[in-house]
C-alpha cells in the first residue's frame, strides 16, 4: 500500500510538472488542445460524479456544457463581466440538472439514458432554431476572454493557466466531496439503492444532487469553453459530445477520481497525436478505443489498480464495477 | 413494557396471489419475536410492507402509537427502525469500516452538515466499536466484497445496529452461516438485546437458532397467522407441525 501511494504520488507530481511546463514547448494550437483537455476534463469530472459515483446514466452532459457556454457567450458579448456569467452558467445548469434528475427517480439504465438523450437533443434544437436568442447556426462570435485582477488572459498561455487553475479547483472540490459522507452515499446509491434506503440514505435527494452537481460542472466547463474557442455554434453541443464525454468517463475508469483525466487524454489528445496517420487517424483512434475497452472494461485506472493490487480477490461485482474506495487510485 | 410495533390487519396481494392476508400482531419493547413459516408464507413480504419497501393493500402499521403505514424506508430508519434482507445486502466496494459508517451517517446532522463535516461523520470510533463487537477487527480495512460469506453476514447484521435502532427486523440472519459463526451471531444478538434493550423481529428457517433466540414465535402459513406463543408451545402445536415443521 505504501509503495502504491508513493508511486501514485510520483506520477501525480510528474503530471503536475508536465502540465505547468508543457505550454512553453508548444505552438498556439497545441496550447489550445491542452486547454481544451482541461475544459473537457471538468465536464467529464461532472459526469463521473453522476454516472461513476452515483450510478445514474446521463447522455445530456453536452447540453449542460452548451448551456454554460451560451450563457457566458451571450452575456459577455453584451458587455457583462466574465465572473457573473460564469457563476450564472454553473448555477443555471445546477438547477436544470436538478430538474432533469426527477425522471431518474422513476426510470433507470437505458430508459434513463433515453430521457437524457432526448433532453440533449431538445437543448441542441433550441440552440439551433431559436436564432433570436442563440444566433442559430451562425452562433455567437467574438466571445471575449476575461481578465483577472487587471491581467488580460487573451493570449493562449495565460488562458491555458486560467483553465488549469479551474481544473485544479474543481478537482480539489470533487476530491473533498467524494471523500465526504456524500461520496459514500453516492457509492451506496450506485451499488445498492434498496439497502441504502433502508439505512436512512435519502436516495431521492442524493440522486437529484448527483445530477445537479454533474450538470453544474458541465456548466462551468461550458463557461470556460466559450472564451477558449471565442466562437460558439450549436454543432459541438450535439449528442456526439455527450457520447464523447461518456467515453472519457468509461475509458478512463468510471467511479475513479482520476478516470476523467485519463479519459480526456484519450478523447481529446490522442486523436491529435494520431494525426501523423493523416486520413486514417480517426480509424486508428476507433480501433485503439475498441482494443482498450476490450482489454480493460473497468477503464485505464481500473486496469492499473488491478495490476498493482495482485493480492486482492476479485468478486464478480468487483470485476465488472470500479473499486470506488481504491485508495491509491482515488 | 410498552408496545413498540403494532401491525393491524395488514394485506398485500400480487395480482391474484394473496401474499399477506390480514396479519395482526404486536411487539413489546425489548422483546425478541421470531416469525417462522414455510417458503412462500409471506414472511418477507410482511417485512417489506411494514418497512415501506412495498405499499400494503390494506391495514395499518404503528410505531410507538404513531401511524407509519407506507412511510419511506429512509424515514422509518431515522425513526429508529432498522432491517436486514433475506439476501446479503452490503456494499462490496466499500471497506468494512465504511460500510458501518455509511449505516449510521444519515442519522448525524443535516445533509449539508455532513458535506462540510468530518469524513467519518463522527462515527469512526462507533464503527470501530461495532467492528470489535462483531469480531471483525482484523478486517476493518478490507473491501466488504473480499470477505467470506459468513463474515459478510456478520457485517450485514452489524450494519443494522450501527445507528442504535429501537427496532431491528432481521430477515434470515442465520441463512448460510456455519455453526461456529451461528453461535457467535446468536451471542451477539443476545448481547445487543440485553445491553441496549433493542427490540428484534427475526424471520428465520433455522429452528434451533430461532427457538433459542426468541422469546415469542409467530407462525405464518399462506399469508395468515396460524399460531403464536412461546417457542415450546409453538413447537408442539399440531397446526404448526402440519404446516411447517412436519415438512422439514
Amino acid at each position: 500500500m505504501k509503495n502504491r501511494r508513493l508511486a501514485a504520488g510520483i506520477v501525480l507530481a510528474a503530471a503536475g510538472v508536465f502540465l505547468l511546463v508543457a505550454p512553453f514547448g508548444l505552438k498556439p494550437y497545441g496550447i489550445f488542445i491542452l486547454s481544451m483537455w482541461a475544459v473537457m476534463t471538468i465536464a467529464a469530472i461532472g459526469l463521473n460524479l453522476t454516472l461513476g459515483y452515483a450510478g445514474q446514466i446521463s447522455l445530456a452532459q453536452a447540453a449542460f456544457v452548451g448551456i454554460g457556454a451560451y450563457i457566458t457567450a451571450w452575456l459577455t458579448t453584451k458587455g457583462w463581466p466574465f465572473w457573473p456569467t460564469y457563476f450564472f452558467g454553473g448555477i443555471s445548469c445546477f438547477a436544470v440538472g436538478w430538474v432533469l434528475g426527477y425522471p431518474a427517480l422513476r426510470v433507470q439504465h437505458h430508459y434513463l439514458a433515453f430521457v437524457t438523450l432526448a433532453f440533449n437533443t431538445l437543448v441542441y434544437l433550441i440552440f439551433r432554431n431559436e436564432e433570436w436568442l442563440t444566433g442559430g447556426i451562425y452562433g455567437i462570435s467574438n466571445v471575449p476572454r476575461p481578465s483577472v485582477l487587471g491581467f488580460p488572459l487573451s493570449k493562449p498561455i495565460p488562458f491555458y493557466y486560467f483553465c488549469l487553475v479551474h481544473l485544479a479547483l474543481v478537482s480539489a472540490a470533487t476530491w473533498w466531496l467524494i471523500r465526504s459522507p456524500w461520496g459514500r452515499a453516492f457509492v451506496a446509491l450506485r451499488e445498492n439503492p434498496i439497502r441504502a434506503l433502508s439505512l436512512g440514505v435519502d436516495t431521492r435527494r442524493y440522486t437529484l444532487v448527483a445530477f445537479a452537481l454533474g450538470a453544474g460542472l458541465g456548466g462551468i466547463s461550458g463557461a470556460l469553453y466559450a472564451p477558449l474557442v471565442q466562437f460558439i455554434d450549436p454543432t459541438p453541443f450535439a449528442l456526439g459530445l455527450s457520447l464523447n464525454l461518456l467515453l472519457m468517463v468509461v475509458l478512463g475508469g468510471s467511479g475513479y477520481f482520476f478516470g476523467p483525466f485519463l479519459g480526456a487524454i484519450v478523447a481529446v489528445l490522442l486523436p491529435e497525436w494520431l494525426r501523423f496517420a493523416q486520413g486514417f487517424y480517426l480509424m486508428g483512434y476507433a480501433v485503439l478505443v475498441m482494443v482498450m475497452m476490450a482489454v480493460c472494461p473497468t477503464g485505464l485506472i481500473g486496469l492499473a489498480d488491478r495490476l498493482t493490487r495482485p493480492g486482492r480477490r476479485q468478486t464478480a461485482a468487483a470485476a465488472a464495477e470500479p473499486a470506488a474506495e481504491s485508495e491509491a487510485a482515488r | 413494557m410498552s408496545t413498540l410495533l403494532q401491525v393491524r390487519d395488514l394485506r398485500k396481494s400480487f395480482g391474484g396471489i394473496v401474499a399477506v392476508d390480514g396479519v395482526s400482531f404486536s411487539v413489546e419493547e425489548g422483546e425478541i419475536l421470531g416469525i417462522i413459516g414455510p417458503n412462500g408464507s409471506g414472511k418477507s413480504t410482511l417485512f417489506n410492507c411494514i418497512l415501506g419497501q412495498l405499499s400494503p393493500g390494506g391495514g395499518e402499521v404503528h410505531l410507538d402509537g404513531r401511524a407509519v403505514t407506507g412511510m419511506r424506508p429512509c424515514d422509518l430508519n431515522r425513526l429508529g427502525v432498522s432491517r436486514t434482507f433475506q439476501l446479503l445486502q452490503i456494499f462490496p466496494q466499500l471497506t468494512v469500516r465504511e460500510n458501518l459508517i455509511l449505516a449510521g451517517q444519515e442519522h448525524k446532522g443535516t445533509m449539508l452538515g455532513r458535506l462540510v463535516g468530518p469524513r467519518d461523520a463522527g462515527l469512526g470510533a462507533a464503527a470501530d466499536r461495532m467492528i470489535g463487537f462483531f469480531r471483525l477487527g482484523h478486517l476493518a480495512g478490507e473491501h466488504a466484497g473480499d470477505l467470506s460469506y459468513g463474515q459478510q453476514k456478520l457485517l450485514d447484521v452489524a450494519m443494522a445496529f450501527m445507528a442504535g435502532p429501537r427496532l431491528a427486523l432481521l430477515d434470515e440472519p442465520a441463512g448460510g452461516v456455519n455453526l461456529t459463526m451461528l453461535a457467535s451471531l446468536r451471542e451477539r444478538l443476545r448481547a445487543i438485546n440485553a445491553e441496549s434493550r433493542s427490540t428484534f423481529v427475526v424471520i428465520e428457517h433455522n429452528m434451533e437458532f430461532v427457538m433459542a433466540l426468541c422469546t415469542r414465535i409467530l407462525v405464518l402459513a399462506e399469508g395468515r397467522v396460524i399460531a403464536e406463543g412461546a417457542p415450546a408451545a409453538v413447537r408442539s402445536d399440531p397446526k404448526v407441525i402440519e404446516a411447517y415443521l412436519g415438512h422439514s
